[in-house]
């Protein structure tokens, strides 16, 4: 029963996709106009503040390269953690699942690092519209990898049931990585645009 | 009249308190959302009645400006986001499956999860006039006026959270509708076979999809200005009240399409049948339907032509906006053709849908007149803008939605409305709304400001006001008309065939109103009047099976605590971020649930 929509691998649908895939791409076009609005404040805001500390002053390139590196691999971990779950391969799954929920939290290690590193040197949401707009646009991005944490340890979590995943194992850790990927890619243009371009 | 009772296995419980509450019917859902935001337009209404009767005269003393400032925003909140938005939803909800030929959407749960959402933020929008004064900022909440050194109460706290949450409900309920249509069509339905309401249903959804992140933001960092320190609007610290107009409207246009464009689709179902000849133009209706879409993205800032953008850019904008006029000239001459020549019935529906074709193109001349830059420096913020946006959205919007009411209600409810007192509630809302509106343009070009609380006797504004409110009067006795009409109806007995117009769509082919299922058996779609075409080639559809094995997705009560959750976490920001904590752990546990629980 196609209105059922939630199980059942061979789904009959219009196009072919299933409906769940589908919902993901449109919900990704979605964050699309949400990431490229705050990356627009930030860009509209870039050289406007009033007073110190200044981009060129704090931000910390080589570290942040790290975490970057980081995060990318974690794409490369989700990856074969897709792999794994399409060729009922279940402990490869778990173990690259594994790899990339780790890799996703030290990006966010490093990302607490930083906001604290900057709070010491006196940067916050107050002190001026670079504190401002990067902030919020750099922790509603780390806010979208901790919900993609969550998401792939609730994965692992049921994947160690008895019936694992199910039948639609593949499935469901193909769709928790559109998202991943996503967010990993976002990141790409956050970076560039932030950190790498030159004040 | 559900031809095959008795032949399936129930589904949970069919009544009670309960089973509304755990509903995953998209037809049941659909009820929901239309009863719902009645009442809040209901509310929306009375808000206004309140408006007309302290500008009746100069001077007047019923509101004080600042009740009066609360009253126009969330008259206008109301309107929007909790009326006219969430009757196109019910409508949506009730006839994207029963058109395109499905049993029900793509995400029965997601569905329910949307409309408890939007309760939750229409409730939290309707207490703030309890907790210390709603919204007064104007729907469109112009920095730094919403700063928390300019608006120091809670009122623009409320307005953030309530907006937060109905956007969230309408994103939910977008994705479902788009995903729905794309990849749930009946055998043979294709693109070009769709109805055209449901092709203005599409493109409402991907309105809502790429326009709702923006207006996220834009609410995010208010709240955040407001509550976490930041500065993005106050220009004293650097920041650029600009800003916050460019993201409201870059949302805030797309939205007025979002408004209109469920009516658009209503009456290009409404005028066909009670001319008895197919639509004039279809692919024209739907090519001009989504590039209006499209150039409605690249239109917003005809809203700052005064905030001094610069001459490129006004040019850009003004010549933009009066490209939109071509595409909805397209729309208005294929509805005249469609009724040209045709054979008419004058069903209320029909008095309601040829309603719109006029009252939505005197809209649309003033739109096109304050597309003009020097034109809109006169013109903005007087009454002439009350008066070009209550004919779209009360001639455009409201009146095409009642022509749904009527057209579709004895699918709906298996029950006719009656047709004497629908055509009073008409002639009293079709008269009413030119008297309230039309002299609004009269004291617009006058030069009488929006948003003023009162006005001297001597200024001119006397006659055109109190005849505004009289207008405004006859509105209120019209929609008692209605109620009257919709109480008068429910209380009689069923009595609906499946096809009482001679319908050319999907839901017709079903009884009325239909069962849990929908169709007995999936209907086979071969040309764009599926119902017409086969009463011309003699095409019937297949019997019923003696025994129905059709399974229905089971009732859920995670969509509702779902909505609970993010509820607590909205209230959590206007009162203890802990209350807020409390929601996002239920959130976590509802979704976990939510995800393992079995459907089939
Ligand atoms: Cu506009």
């Amino acid at each position: 029963m196609a209105a059922a929509g939630a199980h059942g691998v061979a789904h009959h649908s219009t196009t072919g996709i299933d409906n769940r895939k589908l919902l993901m791409w449109i919900f990704l076009a979605s964050e699309c106009l949400f990431f490229g609005s705050l990356i627009s404040t930030y860009l509209i805001f870039k050289g406007k503040s009033l007073v110190g500390p200044y981009p060129d002053e704090i931000l910390d390139i080589p570290v942040t390269s790290i975490s970057t590196f980081v995060l990318l691999m974690s794409s490369l971990a989700m990856v074969l953690a897709v792999y794994g779950a399409e060729h009922g391969r279940p402990r490869m799954m778990k173990l690259w699942l594994l790899v990339t929920i780790l890799l996703g939290l030290t990006f966010l290690g490093f990302q607490v690092y930083e906001f604290r590193t900057f709070g010491h040197e006196g940067l916050n949401l107050a002190t001026n519209q670079f504190g401002a707009s990067f902030f919020v646009l750099t922790g509603f991005h780390g806010t979208h990898v901790g919900v993609g944490v969550l998401i792939l340890a609730s994965l692992l979590l049921a994947s160690f049931r008895r019936s694992g995943l199910g039948r639609e194992a593949g499935f469901h850790v193909e769709i928790a990585g559109l998202y991943w990927h996503f967010v990993d890619i976002v990141w790409i243009v956050i970076f560039t645009l932030v950190y790498l371009i030159p004040q | 009249m559900a031809t095959t009772a008795g032949t399936l296995p129930a589904v949970g419980a069919h009544s009670g308190l309960w089973s509304w509450l755990t509903t995953v019917d998209h037809k049941r859902i659909g009820a929901l959302y239309g009863v719902s935001a009645m009442a809040f337009f209901i509310m929306g209404g009375i808000e206004a009645i309140l408006i007309r009767t302290q500008l009746a005269v100069p001077n007047g003393t019923v509101l004080e400006a600042d009740r009066f400032n609360q009253l126009f925003t969330m008259h206008a909140l109301t309107m929007i986001f909790l009326g006219v938005m969430p009757l196109g939803a019910a409508f949506f909800n009730w006839f994207v499956p029963l058109q395109i030929g499905a049993r029900d959407v793509a995400f029965p749960r997601l569905n329910a999860l949307s409309y408890w959402v939007f309760i939750g933020g229409g409730l939290l929008f309707v207490s703030s006039f309890i907790f210390g004064g709603a919204p007064n900022a104007g729907w469109f909440a112009y920095a730094p006026l919403t700063s928390e050194r300019m608006s120091p109460g809670s009122g623009m706290d409320f307005y953030v959270v309530g907006l937060l949450m109905l956007g969230l409900s309408s994103l939910i309920a977008a994705l479902n509708f788009a995903v729905t249509i794309i990849n749930m069509r009946a055998p043979g339905m294709t693109m070009m076979r769709l109805p055209v309401f449901i092709w203005m249903t599409l493109v409402v959804a991907f309105l809502l999809i790429l326009s709702l992140p923006v207006l996220t933001v834009a609410l995010i960092q208010l709240l955040f200005d407001r509550s976490f320190t930041t500065h993005f609007f106050s220009p004293e610290e650097g920041g650029n009240p600009i800003l916050w107009q460019h993201l409201f409207w870059v949302f805030g246009h797309p939205e007025v399409y979002i408004l209109i464009l469920p009516s658009f689709g209503i009456i290009s179902e409404v005028l066909p049948v009670f001319s008895r000849k197919p639509l004039f133009g279809y692919a024209a209706v739907v090519f001009a339907g989504v590039s209006i879409a499209v150039l409605g993205f690249a239109v917003w800032s005809h809203h700052m032509f005064t905030t001094g953008l610069g001459t490129v850019p006004q040019i850009v904008f003004s010549a933009s906006t009066m490209a939109i006029a071509v595409p909805t000239g397209v729309k208005i001459f294929n509805w005249l053709g469609t009724l040209y020549g045709g054979n008419i019935r004058f069903t209320t529906a029909m008095y309601f849908a040829v309603s719109v074709i006029v009252l939505f193109t005197i809209g649309g001349v003033t739109g096109v007149m304050h597309a003009t830059v020097p034109v809109d420096t006169q013109q903005q913020d007087t009454y002439f803008i009350v008066a070009h946006l209550h004919y779209v959205l009360f001639g455009g919007s409201i009146m095409g939605i009642f022509s749904g009411v009527y057209y579709w209600f004895p699918k709906m409810t298996g029950r006719f409305l009656h047709e004497g007192l629908g055509k009073l509630h008409f002639w009293l809302f079709f008269i009413g709304m030119n008297l309230t509106f039309f002299p609004m343009h009269f004291l617009g070009v006058g030069g009488m400001p929006r948003r003023i609380y009162t006005y001297d006797a001597d200024l001119g504004f006397d006659t055109w006001n109190m005849v505004a409110t009289i207008g405004a009067y006859i509105i209120a006795v019209g929609m008692l008309a209605f109620l009257w009409n919709f109480v008068r109806t429910m209380r009689q007995a069923p009595s609906a065939p499946n096809d009482p117009w001679g319908g050319a769509t999907l839901e017709w082919a079903t009884s009325s109103p239909p069962p849990e299922h929908d169709f007995d058996v999936v209907p086979e779609v071969h040309d764009r009047d599926p119902l017409w075409y086969n009463r011309d080639h003699g095409v019937t559809t297949p019997a019923a099976p003696a025994h129905l094995h059709i399974h229905m997705p089971p009732p859920s009560y995670y969509p509702l605590v779902l909505g609970g959750a993010l509820l607590l976490m909205g209230i959590g920001v206007l009162s203890h971020l802990a209350v807020t904590a409390l929601g996002v752990v239920i959130a976590i546990y509802a979704v976990w649930a939510w995800t393992l629980e079995p459907t089939d």
